[in-house]
């Protein structure tokens, strides 16, 4: 079957952000942590293609490695997210209507209370700022999403004529869950972290633009907003690279979301065809 | 109708006092006490004594606790270290930043998701509804402070159409306090909006393929008000869900805006409590938006029975 173009666009965009930040882990074209001042505010040429910031650092390699930031807290709170949140929707789903599954769903509730914002802001005025707590924020604001996602698709396949047969073969809840509902809700799960994926980029954007984020020297993408804000009446160029290259992954990533969706879902895909 | 609010509402009330149980339980995990975090390693032992007496720190942590939570119902957030007066007097100057804000941005958005919205699900398909859905894409993907940079850049430092921050304060009149807060409101808009106009879109194409729009049809209704009177109706069940959760979305992004804007809101306030180690600052500010967020959730639920009054009568 031929992939759909949104997923290709998508998935392209995507990669192109992920390759440089993985290859910035063995180059970039100047090291980020050397100050050049004498080389500060250079226009873009063909030694530095996008130019240098304000204390002379090549702005290519800053977002290299920023992306790269931006990638780890969104991937490891991701993680965070499915690994305590998918779980805790299928013991929801396993128990439907029992009191654990009012407990759990109560518990969601009360964490969706806190946006990722207002749990970073709570860590970090008790434990300092640092990329932890922007991977802890994000991780913690995942948790509801991804339980909440699961035990809704896990619902549905709990009340399928094969979970029945495995019940009479003598399976037991866990292993029914894990071994019959969460293959078939893992496509759903795969699409939902793409989006939780790309909504953590743009939260951790922000949560290190307002300083609660990775600390300096660590360039990141948000960091990079913030020194740039007050030279942007003369040096646009400063502001606007940083935020082009986060709407671009964001873009790459929503659309390739979609794109999966689509693709996963055999119902569409067979309307395609 | 009313059974159903009075459960939302002890539902509300036990979400309030089970998150206010999280942020009182976070700040006492601080290592040491609140007194010595707060005025660091040097201070005098006799000033964190009285700091200690002053925090009220000597009683047990249940006694705090309802002493904490107790003051605030009734307005009492305890008194700012660093700016020496009552947190509540602090909390009520910076809130008649950002509540507004928060409450323009989502006018905004939804004056814009709604037509638009509307629009693409009516010409599904069209180069109209192909150009909204790309638009809204790039929406989604353009972080709110980054496009308030741009903003600026465009319309106050080129244009000059707007001042490139600042709040002038509601006493020079509604109209110049709304002209500071627009190009803010703007920038958190956009994101929801794109949101919003999407949701709406497919809410509105899931109603329209329903029998009982054909049924409204056939019985002579045209388009449109098959569209006016049944569909939009119908539609707008999942927009208020949106609505509700976006609320939480612009009151946090508020809080980050008013930086680009250097806007004397509560985001200002908390950040400076955080650099300060103002711990009342920063308990009770986050109690507060935590607050918001639940009361407006409660506001969704009652919204939604208004709307559709199954949920009335299950209930």
């Amino acid at each position: 079957m031929k992939l759909p173009l949104q997923l290709l666009a998508g998935a392209t965009l995507a990669a192109i952000f992920v390759i440089a930040a993985m290859v910035s882990f063995a180059w970039t074209p100047y090291p980020v942590e050397s100050l050049n001042v004498a080389m500060k505010l250079q226009p873009p040429s063909t030694t530095h293609w996008l130019g240098t910031d304000h204390l002379g650092r090549d702005m290519v390699s800053m977002l290299m490695v920023g992306s790269r930031i931006s990638i780890e807290v969104a991937i490891v709170a991701v993680g965070i997210g499915l690994l305590l949140g998918v779980p805790l929707g299928l013991a929801a789903a396993a128990s439907h209507r029992s009191k654990l599954d009012e407990i759990i769903m109560r518990g969601n509730d009360l964490v969706f209370a806190f946006p990722a914002l207002v749990i970073a802001i709570l860590i970090t005025a008790v434990f300092g700022p640092s990329a932890f707590n922007a991977i802890l924020a994000i991780g913690i604001f995942n948790i509801p999403v991804f339980a909440r996602v699961s035990r809704g698709a896990a619902l549905s396949i709990w009340t399928l004529d094969y979970i029945l047969a495995a019940r009479v073969a003598g399976k037991g809840t866990v292993r029914i869950s894990t071994e019959h509902v969460l293959p078939n809700i893992a496509n759903l799960l795969v699409v939902q972290g793409t989006i939780q994926f790309s909504l953590g980029i743009l939260a951790e954007a922000g949560l290190s633009y307002v300083g609660l984020g990775a600390q300096p020297p660590i360039p990141s993408l948000g960091r990079m907003l913030a020194d740039a804000q007050t030279l942007i009446y003369t040096t646009p160029r400063l502001a606007v690279v940083p935020g082009l290259a986060i709407v671009l992954t964001v873009l790459g990533l929503n659309l390739l979301g979609d794109g999966l969706r689509d693709y996963l879902d055999p119902r569409i895909r067979r309307a395609r065809q | 109708m009313l059974r159903y609010t009075l459960v939302r509402f002890l539902s509300l009330c036990v979400t309030l006092v089970a998150a206010s149980l999280v942020v009182f339980l976070v700040v006492e995990i601080i290592p040491g006490d609140p007194a010595s975090f707060m005025l660091g390693l040097n201070a005098e032992p006799d000033t964190v004594a009285a700091l200690r007496k002053e925090l009220g720190l000597s009683g047990s942590l249940g006694s705090r606790y309802l002493d904490w939570a107790g003051g605030m119902m009734v307005g009492d957030f305890g008194r700012s270290y660093t700016y020496r007066v009552p947190v509540a007097e602090l909390v009520v100057a910076r809130i008649q930043v950002s509540l507004p804000l928060a409450f323009y941005a989502l006018l905004l958005s939804t004056a814009i998701a709604f037509p638009v919205g509307i629009m693409a699900a009516s010409r599904r398909g069209s180069i109209l509804d192909i150009g909204i859905m790309g638009s809204t894409q790039l929406g989604i993907a353009v972080p709110n402070f980054w496009f308030a940079m741009l903003l600026v850049l465009v319309f106050a430092v080129g244009l000059r159409w707007f001042a490139a921050g600042g709040f002038a304060g509601w006493d020079q009149g509604v109209l110049v306090g709304l002209k500071s807060l627009t190009l803010p409101a703007i920038a958190l808009a956009v994101t929801q909006a794109s949101i919003l106009a999407r949701v709406m879109r497919s809410a509105l194409i899931d109603t329209l393929g329903q029998d009982f729009i054909r049924t409204a049809r056939a019985k002579g209704l045209t388009r449109r008000q098959a569209l006016t009177r049944h569909a939009l109706r119908n539609a707008l069940i999942p927009v208020l869900t949106i609505i509700g959760l976006q609320f939480s979305f612009l009151l946090a992004g508020a809080i980050i805006i008013e930086n680009v804007f250097f806007l004397p809101g509560l985001g200002r306030l908390i950040f400076q409590g955080i650099t300060q180690r103002d711990l009342i600052v920063v308990e009770s500010v986050v109690m507060l938006l935590v607050f918001a967020v639940i009361v407006v959730n409660f506001l969704v639920d009652i919204a939604y029975a208004l709307v559709d009054p199954r949920l009335r009568i299950r209930q």
